[in-house]
């Protein structure tokens, strides 16, 4: 056993010798900043091959990450030189401009990226997007065949084949959702761009959820909450994880990043994962755009710190979303990067992006607005508002931040 | 004492004083008097792996120019203090307005994020304090009363709940309310009612909460009257024996006066602690039935990506000092008065 890990020890230090030589970075400190998830570790951990020699890389994930992105940037010189962000992360590190333009690295240093993978704002490339994300169906196929149901399509039908599933007596939750939080706020959110909804008038930040579109996703999302677990304004991601691969759940729109997951042959049984079946996000109120948002991930580099590191940080990310990470780590996400294979749980993900998804919006007073859904429909959830009261709410806490942000 | 003894030695203290709570509160004090620049906002064209699309961004020079000139943000006076998300002025004249008797007008006032929060952290406050007082007082009899072999582990044990981080203590606790979990599936059984679900009601996640706070709180006044406990003088209480008090008069009339000070003590330091409820609230995930004063501070800060609302939170923080100050006048001015004669007497 010691003699085996001194082995694969020294596998590894040449490894990581072999790859340093070709990260072609003379000197400068790479510090990368992120997220906590296995799609994550994957790409830091190629970018860290790249330390030895004049450079040192270090490598800081952390689930809260987007609590201390601003903050860490800000300072100068700042903490990471490099935060991984998403589409609602970058525009919160662009409000205060403490991401930089890429585009002379890019010119300079970057081979093989794919035109999709650049994040423009107004000409500039401000992210590298390396993978994309959202929420789709999950769902059980033996527990819908015993139903005698077909994999729905829209949440109408979702609502049926719960009741089915009820009626019969195979599960007393079929529905799980991630309804806690910001979870929630999401959920409204995708919900309500499923509608056809527009949160701002247009051309301003004034907010516009106050309307038929806005009631009808609230009766939409208590209707779906029937037949869920009567604990769900506690329900998180990794709480729908686990009462999924406990089997007591059958139909959930949960994120592409958990499909690897609860298919990997972990925390669950074989006869749960094998039935364990995505596809696209469900369609609603007749529409014809899946009811999600679309999110990309990827790399920036920070603004407050020297050139020199600043070049060292990028070549040393595009060692780090280089096409054999991305081949071997296939089935942590759906990469964007050139060369890599599809990945076998990601077909919810592609079916959904296919049928038209919206990406969730880059707007800069968008934060407020999510964090006022996530706090305001509450009590409409509970039943102690109308759908038109909890919306007024929604509204008028959105339009306090917003005014102290200076956006109104 | 001299006034140069006097004043070396009181300086470290001072010095700490100013500059660990003087100085923060002055400083959130000024803060809660500003708001953000307005933000420039330019159209621009976003392409993003998904596909292009004109969208509103911040245009950064022209707001740092105005962030160089007044770092501070714009002046406010008491606009953060009177919006929707704290005292609410014009929703409160609104909804008086508007409300067609008394129980509407409380449905609409506890709607405001403020309030609700408020008759949570009040109801804590004061359902809590009384509770850890009394099952504090009782647990340091019984354990008094113990013989010596079991008093030391008994100790330990009563003292546990009060040593686990409340963070760790509540989540423990949350997850054997679950209605998969010890505590929760028993109830069901008692009740005999598979939908029972202590997460689902805010009323019982309330009760939950009242709960978590005696049980994590009730070690800190127990142990405080154990102390207590063993300097009452024997003479007093053998006397009160002779004189055929049975033992609950014993307790009413020698035990309690001479503990009373000890209780103001504990309710001055728990009406502190518990207007500051947090750590459950995150704990339990519970945010949708129950939100205090400090939970809406937090909120601040963890609203949107890292965009926090500093004026908001520095608000609401100042609204809490003003409401412990509030509560803890009447039990300072009774202790300053209890105090008076003793001094004179002296």
């Amino acid at each position: 056993m010691f003699f085996k890990t001194i082995l694969t020890a020294g596998a590894i230090g040449l490894l990581s010798t072999a790859s340093y030589a070709g990260c072609g970075i003379d000197s400068g400190s790479v510090r990368i900043g992120g997220n906590d998830f296995p799609a994550y570790q994957a790409v830091a951990e190629a970018a860290s091959q790249c330390s030895g020699g004049g450079v040192t890389v270090s490598v800081d994930l952390n689930k809260d990450h987007k609590d201390r992105q601003v903050a860490s940037l800000t300072a100068n010189p700042a903490e990471f030189t490099s935060s991984l962000a998403n589409n609602s992360a970058l525009s919160a590190l662009m409000n205060d401009g403490l991401v930089r333009p890429l585009n002379n690295l890019i010119a300079k240093h970057a081979s093989g990226l794919q035109d999709m993978q650049f994040v423009t704002v107004d000409g500039e490339v401000m992210a590298i997007a390396y993978m994309a994300n959202a929420q789709h169906l999950f769902y059980r196929s033996d527990i819908l065949d015993a139903a005698g149901v077909a994999p729905p399509k829209t949440y109408e039908e979702v609502l049926a084949a719960a009741k089915t599933i009820k009626d019969k007596g195979l599960m007393e939750y079929p529905i799980a959702g991630t309804y806690a939080g910001w979870n929630l706020g999401l959920e409204f959110i995708n919900m309500y761009l499923g509608h056809g909804g527009e949160f701002f008038e247009s051309g301003s930040a004034k907010p516009a959820v106050n309307n038929s579109k806005g009631v009808a996703t609230l009766n939409m999302m208590k209707s779906l909450t029937e037949y869920m677990n009567p604990d769900f304004l506690t329900y998180d991601s990794n709480a729908v994880q686990a009462d999924w691969e406990a089997g007591k759940v059958a139909l959930t729109n949960l994120w592409g990043s958990r499909a690897g997951p609860v298919t990997d042959g972990e925390g669950s049984t074989p006869e749960i994962e094998s039935n364990t079946k995505f596809t696209s996000a469900p369609t609603v109120a007749g529409g014809s755009r899946p009811a999600t948002t679309l999110w990309w991930d990827g790399f920036t580099v920070a603004t407050n710190i020297s050139d020199e590191d600043a070049e060292a940080t990028f070549k040393a990310m595009m060692n780090g979303i280089s096409m054999q990470m991305a081949v071997a780590n296939a089935e942590k996400a759906n990469w964007l990067i050139k060369g890599a294979q599809p990945n076998p749980a990601g077909v919810g993900v592609l079916a959904s992006a296919s049928g038209g998804a919206l990406p969730y919006p880059m707007l800069p007073y968008f934060g407020a607005m999510h964090s006022a859904i996530g706090a305001e429909i509450v009590d409409f959830l509970q039943g102690n508002e109308t759908a038109e009261k909890a919306l007024e709410d929604v509204e008028a806490a959105y339009i306090a931040a917003a005014t102290e942000k200076g956006f109104l | 004492m001299p006034h140069h003894t006097f004043f070396k030695f009181i300086w470290p203290s001072a010095l700490a004083m100013l500059i660990f709570i003087a100085l923060p509160i002055v400083s959130i004090s000024i803060q809660s008097f500003f708001i953000e620049h307005e933000k420039v906002l330019v159209v621009v064209e976003n392409c993003t792996p998904f596909g292009c699309k004109k969208e509103t961004r911040v245009d950064i020079e022209a707001s740092k120019v105005l962030e160089e000139e007044k770092p501070l943000g714009r002046f406010n006076w008491f606009g953060t203090y009177t919006n929707r998300n704290h005292l609410a002025f014009s929703e409160l004249n609104q909804a008086w307005k508007e409300s067609q008797n008394f129980n509407d007008f409380l449905g609409e006032v506890f709607n405001l994020p403020f309030y609700k929060a408020l008759s949570f952290t009040l109801s804590y406050t004061f359902i809590v304090t009384p509770l850890v007082i009394i099952i504090g007082f009782f647990i340091a009899l019984a354990v008094n009363r113990l013989p010596s072999f079991f008093k030391g582990p008994t100790i330990f044990i009563c003292l546990l709940p009060m040593i686990i981080t409340p963070l760790i203590g509540s989540l423990v606790l949350f997850w054997m309310i679950d209605a998969e979990g010890i505590i929760g599936s028993l109830l069901q059984i008692i009740f005999d009612d598979q939908n029972l679900s202590l997460k689902a009601s805010p009323t019982l996640t309330w009760v939950m909460l009242f709960v978590y706070g005696v049980w994590h709180h009730a070690p800190f006044a127990f142990v405080v009257f154990y102390a207590g406990l063993q300097t009452i003088p024997r003479d007093a209480l053998e006397s009160a024996m002779i004189d055929g008090a049975n033992r609950w008069e014993q307790t009413r009339y020698v035990i309690i006066p001479h503990l009373m000070p000890l209780a103001v003590f504990i309710s001055l330091i728990q009406l502190m602690d518990n207007f500051r409820v947090f750590e459950p609230i995150v704990g339990f995930n519970a945010q949708a039935s129950a939100t205090s004063l400090s939970w809406l501070i937090y909120n601040d800060f963890r609203s949107g990506d890292g965009d926090m609302l500093f004026g908001s939170a520095a608000a609401t923080s100042i609204l809490t000092i003003i409401g412990i100050s509030i509560l803890m006048t009447p039990v300072i001015v009774r202790t300053w008065s209890a105090n008076k004669p003793v001094i004179g007497a002296r």
